[in-house]
């Protein structure tokens, strides 16, 4: 069953036509990986999902109910929660109330739960966890945000770049998490310039180019398609 | 030396009552990174609907003042909803543009309202005074109750409005919003109830600072609040705007730099004084005594 699906979705920046008419769907439990290069529209078609942005046109249906018009704090309280490209944590509050931020739309009695599970990913967020966010290290700071964003307790979790600037090590780890996060059943829609990394832990993935989709497939035969290698997986 | 200490406590009264005033203004501006000028206006109307309860109504003091709480809140709230939340994408230039406009309609009306006969503002604060000592030639330096009651009531909202931002779900919300808008969003909070709770505390607030005021001061006509209003803001750009410790910090170091500039150099300077350091802390810490460097988002 699909937990979201965009149809034709057409976007504008003033009189910029920043996405010009995208479809497609992420099924409950998959995770769907965005792919194309710097400028495609990935970040504006997460933005617009997630109520940030307001389509000219077209529909999105989250779990049932069309989300268009929807404001994104609402949005969040349907199970939807984005963690967004460049990690935007609260630089100045510690890492404890940046986590208990993303649990907002939730009941207090769930928070405690919540952190615990949230720790339990993040070993590092909990010997952390009085610091002031914005003295962490970039990897530090992406866990955070990823463990903000599964405060909310999210039936489909949206990760834009999650992997932008880490050392590969890090890089590593945070893959890892996401096929965790996937393996516990959390549906995962992953926008990333990684594209050997997010087509190798998704199970399909679409290709954007200005705007528009150009490729749908499951990830493996995205892999193995020769203009996805020529065009970002490096030949 | 009675004398100096008498001015220091005199510029402690004035300087919490700025400091309350500068509350106001630094937590909207922090919160909706907008400059309300009409928050001196509001402070005016507090102080009317405090007098018209206490005066034309007889109810007791303390109903004044909760009179005038609720009726700033509700007020503050209203401008932002009709005035400034339409503007919220808006250039800067236009949001400042009306928020003068609200602060001359504030003024008008309480003209066409109460008149603008200055009214004889009735002490409501019926604390006595307190010599702490008497010298040898006579002279003693005395605490009035209306001192007293004005700076306690600064450290008290000092410390509410502390523990608020940090202990409490809607104040830490409130610390998310001021720091990134659209991240706070997609936590699930709503900025527009973030924004109208924060003209609500700081509306509530001025309602006090008005009452402080025309105790303090016993004149009330409808442009009392904007004098005491651009030294307000003049106190939260000192302390640093957007911080809360600044703009106690800022409102009391300006009441107090305000008195001994009118005490010492001349009565007619004093303004100038507050204004001048207002100038010399922009060029030597623009960001003012406790402002953190803001980084603008793209």
């Amino acid at each position: 069953m699909s937990l979201l699906k965009v149809e034709n979705m057409h976007v504008y920046y003033g009189n910029i036509h920043a996405i010009k008419g995208v479809s497609f769907e992420v099924n409950e439990g998959e995770i769907v990986t965005l792919i194309g290069a710097n400028g495609a529209g990935k970040s504006t078609t997460l933005n617009t999902i997630a109520g940030l942005l307001k389509p000219r046109s077209g529909q999105v249906t989250f779990d049932g109910k069309s989300v268009v018009g929807m404001p994104a704090s609402k949005v969040v309280s349907l199970g939807m929660a984005l963690c967004p490209e460049g990690r935007r944590i609260f630089q100045q509050m510690s890492v404890r109330e940046n986590l208990e931020m993303g649990g907002f739309t939730r009941p207090a009695n769930e928070i405690d739960g919540s952190l615990e599970h949230v720790f339990k990913l993040f070993p590092r967020l909990k010997e952390r966890e009085k610091q002031v966010a914005g003295t962490l290290s970039g990897g530090e700071q992406q866990m955070l945000a990823m463990g903000r964003a599964l405060m909310g307790r999210p039936k489909l979790l949206m990760l834009d770049e999650p992997s932008m600037g880490l050392a590969p090590k890090l890089v590593d780890q945070i893959f890892d998490i996401i096929a965790e996060l996937h393996a516990a059943g959390t549906t995962i829609l992953l926008v990333e310039q990684n594209a050997l990394m997010a087509l190798h832990v998704a199970s399909r993935g679409y290709v954007l180019e200005t705007g528009r989709i150009t490729l749908a497939d499951d990830a493996n035969k995205l892999l193995n398609d020769n203009s996805v290698k020529a065009a970002y997986l490096g030949g | 030396m009675t004398l100096f200490l008498e001015r220091i406590i005199s510029g402690i009264n004035l300087g919490s009552i700025y400091a309350i005033i500068a509350l106001g203004y630094t937590m909207v501006y922090g919160i909706a990174r907008m400059l309300n000028f009409a928050h001196g206006d509001i402070i005016m109307v507090g102080a009317y609907i405090c007098f018209v309860a206490v005066s034309s109504m007889s109810l007791p003091p303390l109903v004044g003042v909760l009179l005038a709480m609720v009726v700033c809140t509700i007020l503050g709230v209203t401008i932002e909803r009709l005035a400034y939340r339409p503007l919220r994408q808006a250039a800067p230039l236009a949001v400042l543009i009306t928020a003068i406009g609200v602060s001359y309609l504030l003024q008008n009306l309480a003209q066409l309202i109460w008149t603008a006969n200055p009214k004889s503002f009735p002490s409501l604060i019926t604390l006595g005074d307190i010599t702490l000592y008497t010298s040898a030639s006579g002279a003693s330096l005395r605490l009035t109750g209306t001192t007293i009651v004005t700076v306690l009531a600064n450290i008290i909202i000092m410390i509410a409005l502390t523990l608020f931002t940090g202990h409490t779900k809607m104040g830490k919300a409130m610390r998310a919003v001021s720091e990134d808008r659209a991240a706070a969003e997609l936590m699930g909070i709503s900025v527009n109830r973030t924004i109208a709770l924060t003209f609500a505390i700081g509306s509530a607030l001025a309602a006090i600072a008005g009452v402080l005021l025309c105790s303090s001061y016993q004149v009330l006509q409808p442009t009392t609040g904007s004098m005491p209003g651009i030294k307000a803001f003049t106190a939260a750009v000192f302390g640093g705007i957007g911080s809360i410790p600044g703009a106690m910090i800022g409102g009391i170091l300006l009441g107090v730099i305000e008195i001994l500039g009118n005490g010492y150099v001349s009565t007619q300077l004093g303004d100038a004084f507050v204004f001048a350091v207002l100038i010399v802390v922009l060029l030597v810490k623009p960001t003012g005594l406790l402002g953190k460097k803001v980084h603008e988002k793209v």
